[in-house]
């Protein structure tokens, strides 16, 4: 009744261009696949060899290092919490993905955010791309990730790595446009070279923006590696993979649980350390 | 002091911002307004040509939206001109290198900013001592020519806060130290009295003299406010719609506005401060010579309807005055002079003493107040009605709109 007048193959042709795109780079992905899985292994393996008190020890440490021994005592109940539902292992392997996924998304999206709050045509063109990344339903990344790199932690980091990337860069922009251009011109006006006022006045300056940006990236990299719990990715998101498939409401409860106490730990986290920069407290010493 | 050394010379310098600028500024030279080639790019500075000599204060003063901070800017190159040239030194800051442009900055021009432009993150010091971190100064050196600029500008103490603590008049300080520990001989402000509150701003406005006193810097000041602009320039430039529309001392620009808007722009002035008794004095006709003979200062008295007169010698240094009567009797007497009758006026004023001083004299006797320069000579006479005169164009031209719904 409402099939098209022309059918326009914009589904074929994405295929061929994975399956070039497979073939032509295969060189390449395979090395990209070599990396991130022994960069993921190594981590898992620091989280999930020790006992686990170790591991809630550090991390409330952390907690209590950015802001208080309240957030500390949160952390080490939550994480406790975590280990008698019988989900640390699970928990480790999730935390390791984001951890991962964070710090790669990061190195691209913060170069990036900073050369499109230089360039006017970068940021143009960046925009749309970005706007992609972020709206494309999350579980269509997966679909060429499978093909690329098959099964099991890569093909998860990788789509969440594209997924998670677009707030760094538009964080990054934002926080860097929004420095007060009269402290910049100020840097200029005694002749500071561009990477001196990048170094020493945009980025200190643009420090709390850009953290807030770290912060949306960890929150989006976990929403996605659970998702990549379908093609194979260890951690809670193969639980809830499979609590959704076997209709098990108990273990998807508690894998999801899991979730949402490691997603307000990093959040906790990183907000803290957005408000702990030097700037920071000195802007929140002028107001 | 070389008076007559030129340190930045601008000839017929342009700024349009849009990309099609240079046509832009093709037409302009050809007659084009400003609104005309608005299409174009949008035109700040137009046609700017003058001159700052070495130890100048050079104020640029002009309301929001003149180009006053656009052409500033392109003193030490934040702006490049689209055309015409600007010579700071020996070089042309239209066709400088980028390299050679920093190191200008680095080592000849400092800058002033409105909003302080302070970094937040860093000490008082340490915000000193940045133009010499980006010069590679050592870090003690820096740290002892940063302390010195602090101690000049009154902050001596306050090394260790951060921008954030202080209030913004020793924020501007710290912003002033920082453009002094450069130490180059240009200094650029901009607005940088205007964000403070009047009496601060007052404040730092006598510091500022009293530093330049000392420190003979060449300096250009934007403002808006022509009250600072009268107090501190010792030239002015009126900008109106990116053009520079008069250039002359303050009272040049109060006695001789080049037009209407400049007339419109001074009314609101306190003349009286600026104005001085050279420039509202008139040459003195009643004045005669002590040797010669009471005869001849009658009929000098009698030819201009006056009762008194001005005494002078041959080198018209001043003696006094003297009365109709007094003349008559040396006349009866038989005397040669009139150093018998002569009475010494105590009202006397120096040429640059400003109106607000004449007002006392000039309440004393019905006789003009004389006005004597520092060789004793009489160089002119400010009569009672003169004052009044000159206080007049004030309230004539209060009837008019103010200067800002002009534009």
């Amino acid at each position: 009744m409402n099939d098209p007048i022309i059918r326009i193959p914009v589904g074929s042709w994405a295929e061929s261009a994975v399956d070039w795109l497979t073939s032509t780079f295969s060189g390449l992905f395979a090395f990209i696949k070599t990396v991130l899985g022994s960069a993921y292994e190594g981590l898992d393996q620091i989280l999930t060899a020790p006992p686990f008190w170790v591991v809630v020890l550090v991390l409330a440490g952390l907690a209590w290092w950015v802001k208080s021994w309240k957030m500390a005592l949160g952390t080490v109940i939550g994480l406790v919490l975590i280990q008698t539902m019988n989900q640390w292992d699970n928990a480790m392997h999730t935390l390791a993905l984001v951890l991962i996924a964070t710090v790669i998304a990061l190195a691209i999206a913060v170069p990036v955010g900073i050369l499109a709050a230089r360039n006017d045509a970068v940021s143009r063109v960046i925009r749309p791309v970005l706007d992609l990344m972020q709206t494309l339903p999350a579980l269509v990344y997966l679909v060429p990730m499978v093909l690329i790199f098959l099964t099991g932690a890569v093909p998860g980091l990788v789509a969440t790595i594209i997924f998670a990337m677009a707030p760094g860069v538009r964080f990054t922009e934002l926080g860097i446009r929004q420095v007060d251009r009269e402290v910049v011109e100020a840097g200029e006006a005694f002749g500071a070279s561009s990477g001196r006022i990048l170094r020493q006045i945009q980025l200190p300056l643009a420090t709390r923006t850009i953290m807030a940006g770290v912060n949306q990236v960890i929150m989006l990299a976990l929403s996605m590696v659970v998702i990549a719990g379908f093609v194979g990715a260890a951690g809670l998101g193969s639980d809830v993979t499979r609590a959704l498939s076997s209709i098990n409401i108990g273990l998807g409860f508690e894998a999801g649980l899991a979730v949402v106490i490691l997603a307000v730990y990093l959040d906790r986290v990183t907000s803290a350390l957005g408000t702990r920069s030097a700037v920071a407290k000195a802007q929140t010493a002028a107001s | 002091m070389t008076e007559n050394h030129t340190e930045i010379r601008a000839d017929g310098a342009y700024k349009v911002f849009g990309r099609r600028g240079a046509e832009a500024v093709r037409r302009l030279r050809s007659g084009s307004t400003r609104d005309e080639v608005k299409p174009l790019g949008t035109a700040a500075v137009i046609d700017a040509s003058f001159e700052v000599r070495k130890g100048e204060i050079f104020v640029v003063m002009g309301l929001s939206g003149s180009g006053k901070s656009t052409l500033i800017r392109m003193l030490n190159g934040l702006w490049r001109p689209t055309a015409g040239s600007i010579h700071l030194g020996d070089d042309d800051l239209a066709t400088v290198s980028p390299a050679r442009l920093r190191e200008i900055r680095r080592t000849k021009v400092s800058m002033v900013f409105q909003h302080f432009a302070l970094l937040p993150h860093r000490t008082v010091l340490e915000n000193a001592a940045y133009p010499l971190e980006i010069q590679g100064v050592p870090k003690e050196q820096r740290r002892e020519r940063a302390l010195e600029a602090l101690r000049l500008v009154g902050l001596a103490g306050w090394e260790d806060s951060v921008p954030g603590a202080l209030s913004g008049g020793m924020r501007q300080r710290v912003g002033l130290a920082r453009a002094l520990a450069a130490d180059t001989d240009v200094l650029l402000m901009d607005e940088a009295f205007s964000a403070l509150d009047p009496l601060i701003r007052r404040e730092m406005q006598e510091q500022l003299l009293e530093l330049q006193s000392s420190l003979g810097k060449t300096i250009v000041f934007i403002t808006h406010d022509l009250n600072e602009a009268m107090f501190l320039g010792d030239r002015i430039a009126m900008m109106r719609d990116g053009r520079i529309v008069q250039i002359g001392t303050a009272e040049q620009i109060l006695s001789e506005p080049a037009d209407d808007y400049v007339a419109q722009f001074v009314a609101d002035v306190d003349r009286t401060r600026v104005l001085t008794a050279s420039s509202v004095m008139r040459p003195s006709r009643v004045v005669v010579s002590i040797s010669g003979g009471p005869r001849l200062a009658l009929r000098t008295m009698e030819e201009n309807a006056a009762s008194a007169a001005f005494v002078t010698d041959r080198n018209r240094v001043f003696h006094g005055t003297v009365t109709d009567t007094a003349v008559l009797d040396a006349q009866r007497r038989g005397d040669a002079d009139l150093s018998a009758v002569v009475e010494p006026d105590t009202r006397q004023v120096h040429p640059d003493a400003p109106m607000s001083e004449i007002f006392a004299p000039a309440a004393e006797s019905v006789l003009p107040v004389p006005v004597v320069d520092d060789g004793g000579r009489l160089v002119g006479v400010v009569p009672r009605v003169r004052l009044l005169e000159a206080m007049s164009q004030t309230t004539s031209l209060d009837a008019t709109p103010s200067t800002e719904d002009s534009l």
